[in-house]
């Protein structure tokens, strides 16, 4: 075996090792969902066949239906105001000379830094105070607000690569601000903004404390928020049907990370290191 | 709406500009930047969430800094810290370190695999893990398997290993995006500089800490806000696995917040908690900026 072939050979090794790590707990909930119901498996045991009536049990006992309905009226209420804000705004920051950009900044800094736990309290009696508790509004309108600093800073990096002369020669010839927005960058824009939506997706899906705090019925309660009543009720119960409405919770994010995951690793990898 | 001022004409503001920045702003201001505000200046009083809010200056600080499950739940997030900070840089710098010019096939697949912990829900990361700890769980079950019995035990109910534990759920969420950061920023290096280093004779270590480490500076940076921020807050993790038991033994300051403001009726005191601990992040994070910029 020569040189290269061993580093080849060493460096598989420490991703397949680092893989089934990551995997092994997934699988050993998987396992446990899927097996037979009212049997008590080990962590050892791999299932004698295939069972689904634990997700089945899980579905209709924990009310996941309506979790995650809610769940995805959350998600679409935040993505689409705030890609719709954000894009406004970090238009304005990169392609129009606004007067006290380092300032704004500076603002929109304290929010991409803060932790959001500090501040739920005080969110909590504005909300209860204009009768907002319990309501899909509750949960979108913080969410809008806290994503936006990100939004804007990843925005106003993809609008940078954008060379100036577009939108200039645009300009010269008389062309609305709007128009230049919605003609000839917006186009360019598409892959950025399809980046986003998918991290504000997958943020706002998982957001748990705000619903925790908000939501007091039960038909209004979020997956993740579903799930933690289930797994919390249920602790000394049956872990296979919690296991199985874990995965339920997981499902929509999995899929969409199956299919995209290249947006979710770049997003993430990329627009932290441009910060 | 003019668009004449091509030639930027510095006297006269358009301020029909500020028109794209408002509803960004709008939102942020009111459900960001006010909460904020008026947590601290809740901060300052003792309140109980219904009757007249009474100003007590710096009481809930001072009470605060002198409640010893407060400060232990603080050392309790430095302890974490390691867990979520120093294990997976550590691990995913020296996997960098080997990764150097190592051109694999399945790169693609490895990366998604090992980025998974990131995008699921905490709630669900802390069932699965809740289970692989339980008392009939697999770790036990693979302990018993080896015949080591007497070591297995309810991980997350005792009072040693609950915090260390729920700190490698930690390292496990963490250690995927760390090795993936830092694989990427390796190969960003000009092979040069490394065959420069062969040439002065440098040995695998040397080469890793001349060449490799200072010129992963900015990844470095980026996890280490990443991670540390994450450390601290960390709500959902506990909420799930232990809920800050047994005892106040994984008591973590966001755990405080919550229960001093929604079940013990503590507003004031909540909010002075939720500034400290918004100030002990700050200072981190420009700590770790400050020390790390200026060795350049």
């Amino acid at each position: 075996m020569n040189y290269k072939n061993r580093e080849k050979v060493i460096a598989h090794s420490i991703f397949l090792l680092g893989s089934l790590i990551v995997l092994y707990p997934f699988f050993s909930i998987l396992f446990l969902a899927l097996s037979e119901p009212g049997k008590r498996i080990s962590g050892f045991t791999v299932p004698s066949g295939i069972y689904f009536d634990n997700f089945i049990k899980a579905w209709t006992d924990g009310g996941f239906s309506s979790g995650l309905f809610n769940s995805f009226v959350v998600v679409f209420g935040v993505v689409s105001i705030t890609i719709f804000c954000s894009t406004l705004a970090a238009y304005a920051f990169e392609k129009l000379d606004i007067l006290g950009v380092t300032p704004l900044f500076a603002l929109l800094l304290i929010g991409l830094v803060l932790p959001y736990e500090s501040i739920v309290i005080s969110l909590y009696y504005t909300m209860k105070s204009y009768n907002l508790s319990n309501t899909y509004w509750s949960l979108i309108l913080p969410q809008i607000g806290l994503s936006i600093p990100f939004s804007i800073f990843w925005l106003r990096a993809s609008f940078k690569a954008i060379p100036n002369s577009l939108s200039e020669a645009a300009m010269i010839e008389g062309a609305d601000r709007l128009i230049i927005l919605i003609k000839i960058l917006l186009p360019q824009m598409i892959p950025a903004i399809l980046t986003l939506t998918v991290l504000l997706f997958m943020w706002t899906w998982n957001e748990f404390l705000l619903a925790l705090i908000m939501i007091q019925d039960a038909e209004m309660r979020t997956a993740p928020l579903a799930l933690s009543y289930f797994a919390g009720n249920k602790r000394y119960g049956d872990p296979a049907i919690t296991a199985a409405a874990a995965i339920w919770v997981a499902l929509p994010v999995l899929i969409i990370y199956i299919f995209l995951q290249r947006r979710f690793i770049s997003g993430m990898v990329t627009g932290a290191v441009k910060e | 709406m003019s668009t004449k001022n091509i030639y930027r004409p510095q006297s006269k503001i358009d301020y029909s500009l500020y028109l794209y920045i408002l509803p960004a702003f709008i939102f942020y201001i009111i459900f960001v930047l006010f909460p904020l505000a008026d947590t601290f200046f809740n901060s300052f009083t003792q309140w109980n969430g219904i009757s007249e809010k009474k100003w007590v200056g710096l009481d809930q600080y001072i009470n605060n800094l002198q409640n010893k499950k407060i400060t232990s739940s603080i050392k309790h997030s430095f302890i974490l810290i390691i867990f979520y900070s120093v294990l997976p840089i550590i691990i995913g710098l020296l996997i960098a370190g080997i990764m150097i010019r190592v051109k694999i096939n399945g790169m693609a697949t490895y990366r998604a695999i090992l980025f998974l912990p990131q995008i699921l829900s905490m709630i669900v990361v802390g069932i699965a893990w809740r289970w692989i700890y339980a008392p009939k769980g697999p770790l036990n079950s693979g302990l018993d398997f080896f015949g080591l019995e007497e070591v297995s035990r309810a991980w997350l109910g005792s009072f040693d290993y609950a915090l260390p534990f729920v700190g490698l759920i930690g390292t496990w969420v963490m250690f995927g995006f760390t090795m993936i950061l830092f694989i990427a920023g390796v190969q960003k290096i000009p092979t040069e500089l490394y065959d420069a280093a062969k040439v002065d004779g440098a040995g695998a270590i040397s080469e890793f800490f001349n060449v490799t480490l200072p010129n992963l500076k900015g990844e470095i940076i980026v996890a280490l806000v990443f991670t540390v921020t994450l450390a601290l807050r960390n709500f959902d993790l506990i909420y799930i696995t232990t809920g800050g038991g047994p005892g106040t033994s994984t008591m973590i300051p966001s755990m405080f917040i919550y229960k001093k403001a929604f079940q013990m009726n503590q507003v004031g005191s909540a909010s002075s908690l939720g500034i400290m601990l918004t100030l002990l992040i700050f200072t981190l994070v420009s700590l770790i900026l400050i020390i790390f910029r200026d060795k350049k």
